[in-house]
């Protein structure tokens, strides 16, 4: 279990969490939604140590994410970048057996491009992607690639941060059943964020509002569409009039 | 009148906060340098970067200067009939001066901001938060093989350099100055010392750890976006060349006191 406690995080006069407190159950698909700029990045690089939290706590399992062997906490995780962040200098495969080559994980590199391209193909890519360069795919499949590395070491916990961001409805449609497949599949606990309603709808066991740097309404996907939460109901049906400031 | 003391104290401050920065991150990087992991397939593809591929820009720089040398010191020498001195002061002025300063110019301009754009790019492409998330530093991944690799092989080029630099001076004597070819190298040979050579491998070393450690400090300390990839790549350059030049003074100065 995933568990933020009061956390608050300020980037100089910007206050982006003020008081985060959310609970992601083990083994389930917590999706994080709310408007740009509402901390929910913020939210899981300070899980993962790429942010530190001015104040509050975060426990992965009941222990201090900030204390024992980074190394291992890591190995826990796996995570689906925005832009897909895939290393340009190196093939997809060694992107994706990128934990493989190297570290603790380690194993023969004929081993590692064997389980790359495993992952590959469990992402829908066949084998002669594999040897191309990250700069000489689609947009889409970047995503995929990215998808395959956040799954190479079989993690835990996989992040999704804004999964179909920038994709055309149908390679959306592909990735948020490939997120969902994968994470059923593996048992693993989730955590996305996303604008997008159809990926909430199609990921999340349960669903969180982030505004304010708060968690406005958390509750399962099922109730989200009678939450009563004048927030929440403008926020999925895209409305500009409502209790959020359209400009902010 | 206190506006601009103000302002000029906040500019020395910065200046001064981003020297603790960089020192900081020099020691991390030595830190990172002597513990495990170490990526060897990182360290040899920072060897053939900085030091083989680098190879024609320090050769031809070295040769034009060596033979620009050559003209200069003889068309000042036969002011008062001292043309003859053409080889010594092409050989000294190689090997103690012009080689070691233009390689580290070379290599900040090439190197410096290639690593610096490259650095930068990563980290506003979120590569480099993906390299946290796989369990790899980093300091250790990014900036340890391209600083030493750079240490390593600098000094190389310099060597390099200032032999180019020499047949440079050599061509245009011997071709155009009428100078005999075997006297000329064997007054280059006789009039160089030991410390002139070492001195310019030294500061081969230093120069190379210079120009690698700000284009890797000035990419992992980048803004956002285009303009912030662009304005590291921008200062690292102005860095490394800036320290280069001083860091070539200071050691002059140590071995002009041995």
């Amino acid at each position: 279990m995933i568990r933020f406690d009061d956390v608050h995080k300020a980037f100089g006069a910007n206050q982006v969490l003020r008081g985060l407190t959310l609970e992601v159950p083990k083994g389930e698909s917590m999706v994080i939604i709310g408007g740009s700029g509402t901390g929910k990045s913020v939210a899981l690089k300070c899980v993962l140590g790429l942010v530190q939290p001015d104040r509050g706590l975060i426990e992965v399992d009941g222990r201090d994410a900030t204390e024992g062997d980074r190394d291992a906490f890591l190995a826990r995780f796996g995570m689906l970048f925005q832009g897909g962040a895939l290393f340009d200098s190196l093939p997809v495969w060694q992107n994706v057996a990128f934990r493989l080559l190297r570290g603790e994980l380690k194993r023969p590199k004929a081993e590692a491009r064997e389980i790359a391209v495993e992952k590959l193909r469990r992402v829908g890519l066949s084998p002669d992607v594999a040897d191309r360069f990250p700069a000489e795919l689609s947009g889409g499949m970047q995503k995929r690639v990215g998808l395959a590395r956040a799954i190479a070491a079989d993690p835990e916990i996989i992040f999704f941060d804004e999964p179909t961001t920038g994709l055309d409805p149908i390679m959306a449609g592909v990735i948020n059943d490939l997120i969902r497949e994968i994470v059923v599949e593996m048992g693993a606990t989730a955590m996305t964020i996303t604008h997008d309603m159809t990926s909430v709808r199609a990921i999340a066991d349960r669903v969180a509002m982030l505004h304010g740097g708060k968690i406005r309404w958390t509750g399962p996907v099922a109730q989200m569409d009678n939450s009563g939460d004048p927030y929440l109901d403008q926020f999925i049906h895209g409305r500009a009039e409502g209790p959020i400031a359209a400009v902010r | 009148m206190i506006r601009l003391l103000g302002g000029i104290g906040a500019q020395v401050l910065a200046m001064l906060a981003v020297i603790g920065r960089v020192t900081l991150y020099a020691l991390l990087t030595l830190r990172h340098l002597v513990t495990p992991p170490f990526y060897a397939r990182e360290f040899g593809s920072a060897l053939l970067q900085i030091g083989w591929l680098s190879l024609p820009v320090v050769g031809l720089t070295a040769f034009f200067t060596g033979g620009a040398l050559a003209l200069q010191i003889y068309a000042g020498g036969s002011r008062f009939d001292a043309e003859a001195v053409v080889p010594q002061i092409v050989a000294i002025g190689m090997v103690r001066e012009l080689g070691p300063v233009l390689v580290g110019l070379m290599i900040a301009a090439r190197v410096t901001s290639s690593i610096a754009a490259e650095i930068a790019t990563m980290k506003v492409t979120e590569q480099i938060d993906a390299l946290v998330t796989l369990s790899t530093h980093p300091m250790k991944y990014l900036t340890v093989p391209r600083v030493l690799a750079a240490f390593v092989t600098v000094p190389l080029l310099v060597g390099i350099g200032d032999i180019i630099g020499i047949f440079g001076g050599y061509t245009v004597a011997v071709r155009s100055l009428g100078f005999n070819a075997s006297t000329y190298l064997q007054n280059t040979v006789d009039f160089l010392e030991p410390l002139d050579l070492i001195s310019s491998l030294v500061k081969g070393a230093a120069f190379g750890v210079i120009a690698a450690l700000m284009g890797c400090y000035s990419g992992m300390n980048s803004g956002r976006g285009a303009q912030g990839v662009g304005r590291a790549t921008k200062s690292s350059v102005e860095a490394a060349s800036v320290l280069i030049l001083a860091a070539n003074f200071l050691l002059t100065g140590v071995f002009f006191s041995i």
